[in-house]
């Protein structure tokens, strides 16, 4: 069980059965009082922050999570293998697990992988990626008035918008947070 | 001796090695060119990297700390106080629950506040006195907490609370006035009017009104509790009067006076937070305390001194058995402190106020290793 004193960023507990990772804390202790620890948690499961005082003498349950550094394989119907780098054990990680970001997986890209009691509960994957367009239609030559951008399809499955320059085949830098174009690669 | 920074790109062969890109060489006329061992390919401090010089803004912190201790003592000077130097090795600290002392080895202690002698001192005779000295509170680190930090303690013999109160205002306003050229603090992104009168509320009006929780002080532990349940808080699994009391406290009362724009007196605490301060003639379920909140910031917390021995020692004995059911070292009773109370301290009044948390108000600090020379993770 952790002590207040224990309580660091990133240190996973355990509170009504949902995991959670310490995001912000403070030492607030009330002249004659005792201490508490004012914390702001983030669930590992649903990613809803909540706020809680934790009084010295308190204990917390530690929350069985842990972080492993997958590599993407291949997909396997609706689900996606991935692979241990350390340890290069295969875990089959289900569509709904992965969720929105599917289409930007890619041969060999290393996510983090988060696990909860053995089992896999969420995907994150770098925050850049290069990417190659397989699909869009020519720009057209000369509009270059303002920030016009067209759709584009990269070689992981994802639509993205792109700048009227960019052709077939070019490579390109994409920021998967916001599924967005960055910059274009010279390969 | 010169030393000579190798430019990039150029390779200089010295008898003491070959100088690489980064390198410092020692250059001395006459003598052959050394490689200087200690600042080898990027070992040399950097803006980035350098560790032993201070910033222009904490150095700036400093001179502001500086100018508000002067005029802490100026204030006080002014006021006909005596300055006096209590010691800060004792054989008895303060047995207050919450409040661990660090020891010093061979039965001695270092204070966790000055009271204890200066209530001596004002049976002594003296009648107006302050000291601006160290404290030491062990396990006590944070944002607004260092284990070693400055505290000004200041009494007032045959005198009430409220004149105590008046000074307190009164001195903000005036450091405040002395480091910025104005009565105005800054926390955070906010600058705060601190000139006096400040705003006064009951800590049964705040509970209320913040927590929506009834205080009235003469409740059981069990009793507040079920009305802390009731108003839908959570307070973990604490069971005594003041954990209870503390816990909405600090999640709601708090959090509340951090969002005022004023500084903000709570005055007439429950007795069980009594400490040592007496309860009220005129109304015995409270005691004639009051503490100063700026900002969410805990600036002061001043007593209507208790004077009867007999309820001194009663509570004394009280905190020693609090702190063996916690675990903690029950500190032996201060009987010189006692005797002092029994040859008679006139009705008197005083109040402690944490330098360093205002100097972080007056120079909008955000953390009080800001305004230190040295926090403890800097030793």
């Amino acid at each position: 069980m952790y002590d207040t004193s224990d309580i660091r960023k990133g240190l996973k507990v355990l509170m009504d059965g949902n995991p959670f990772t310490v995001v912000e804390f403070q030492f607030v202790k009330p002249g004659k009082g005792a201490a508490f620890t004012r914390t702001k948690f983030k669930n590992l499961l649903t990613g809803a922050v909540i706020e809680k005082n934790i009084r010295s003498g308190e204990k917390l349950e530690p929350a069985n999570v842990e972080e492993k550094t997958m590599q993407y394989l291949y997909a396997e119907g609706e689900d996606f293998v991935f692979m241990d780098s350390d340890t290069y054990e295969q875990v089959t990680i289900t569509k709904d697990v992965v969720g929105d970001d599917s289409d930007f997986l890619q041969d060999n890209l290393e996510c983090a992988v988060l696990f909860f009691n053995e089992r896999a509960v969420g995907v994150q994957l770098p925050t850049f990626l290069v990417a190659e367009i397989i699909e869009t239609e020519p720009g057209a030559r000369g509009d270059s008035t303002g920030n016009v951008q067209k759709p584009a399809t990269i070689d992981t499955g994802a639509e993205i918008s792109v700048p009227l320059f960019i052709k077939v085949g070019d490579t390109v830098k994409v920021d998967t947070r916001s599924r967005s174009y960055v910059e274009r690669v010279n390969k | 001796m010169l030393l000579v920074r190798t430019p990039d790109g150029d390779r200089n062969h010295t008898p003491s090695g070959t100088a690489q890109p980064g390198d410092l060489i020692e250059a001395e006329p006459g003598k052959p060119p050394r490689v200087v061992r200690a600042y080898l390919r990027g070992d040399y401090p950097t803006p980035e990297n350098e560790t032993a010089r201070l910033s222009q803004r904490r150095i700036e912190f400093l001179r502001k700390r500086a100018r508000a201790v002067a005029a802490i003592r100026e204030f006080f000077t002014a006021h006909t106080f005596l300055e006096v130097d209590t010691p800060l090795l004792v054989p008895s600290p303060g047995l207050e629950l919450h409040l661990d002392a660090v020891p010093a080895g061979d039965g001695a202690f270092l204070i966790t506040s000055p009271e204890y002698q200066m209530k001596r001192l004002l049976a002594a005779g003296l009648e107006r006195i302050f000291t601006v000295c160290k404290c030491f509170r062990a396990g006590e680190q944070g944002d607004h907490h260092n284990t070693e930090f400055t505290m000004l303690e200041w009494y007032r013999g045959w005198a009430s609370l409220e004149l105590v109160l008046a000074d307190t205002e009164r001195l903000v306003a005036a450091v405040a006035e002395a480091v910025n050229g104005a009565a105005r603090v800054q926390v955070g992104e906010r600058s705060l009017d601190v000139s006096a009168p400040w705003p006064r509320m009951t800590v049964a009006e705040a509970m209320q009104r913040h927590a929506g929780v009834r205080i009235a002080g003469d409740e059981t532990a069990d009793e507040l509790l079920a009305r802390v349940r009731a108003a839908g808080l959570d307070v973990g699994n604490a069971s005594a009067w003041d954990d209870v009391f503390y816990s909405v406290f600090v999640g709601k009362v708090e959090p509340a006076l951090a969002a005022l724009n004023r500084p903000q007196f709570l005055i007439d605490w429950p007795a069980p937070l009594a400490a040592l301060a007496r309860r009220k003639p005129d109304n015995p379920v409270v005691v004639d305390r009051f503490e100063a909140y700026i900002g969410g910031i805990e600036l002061a917390n001043a007593f209507g001194e208790l004077t009867d021995p007999v309820e001194q020692r009663a509570r004394f004995v009280d905190d020693q058995l609090s702190r063996q059911e916690r675990g903690k070292p029950a500190y032996p009773i201060d009987e010189k402190l006692i005797t002092a109370l029994e040859e008679g301290l006139p009705p008197s009044a005083g109040c402690a106020l944490g330098v360093d948390r205002l100097v972080m108000l007056v120079t909008g600090a955000p953390t009080i290793a800001d305004v230190l020379t040295f926090a403890s993770d800097e030793l």
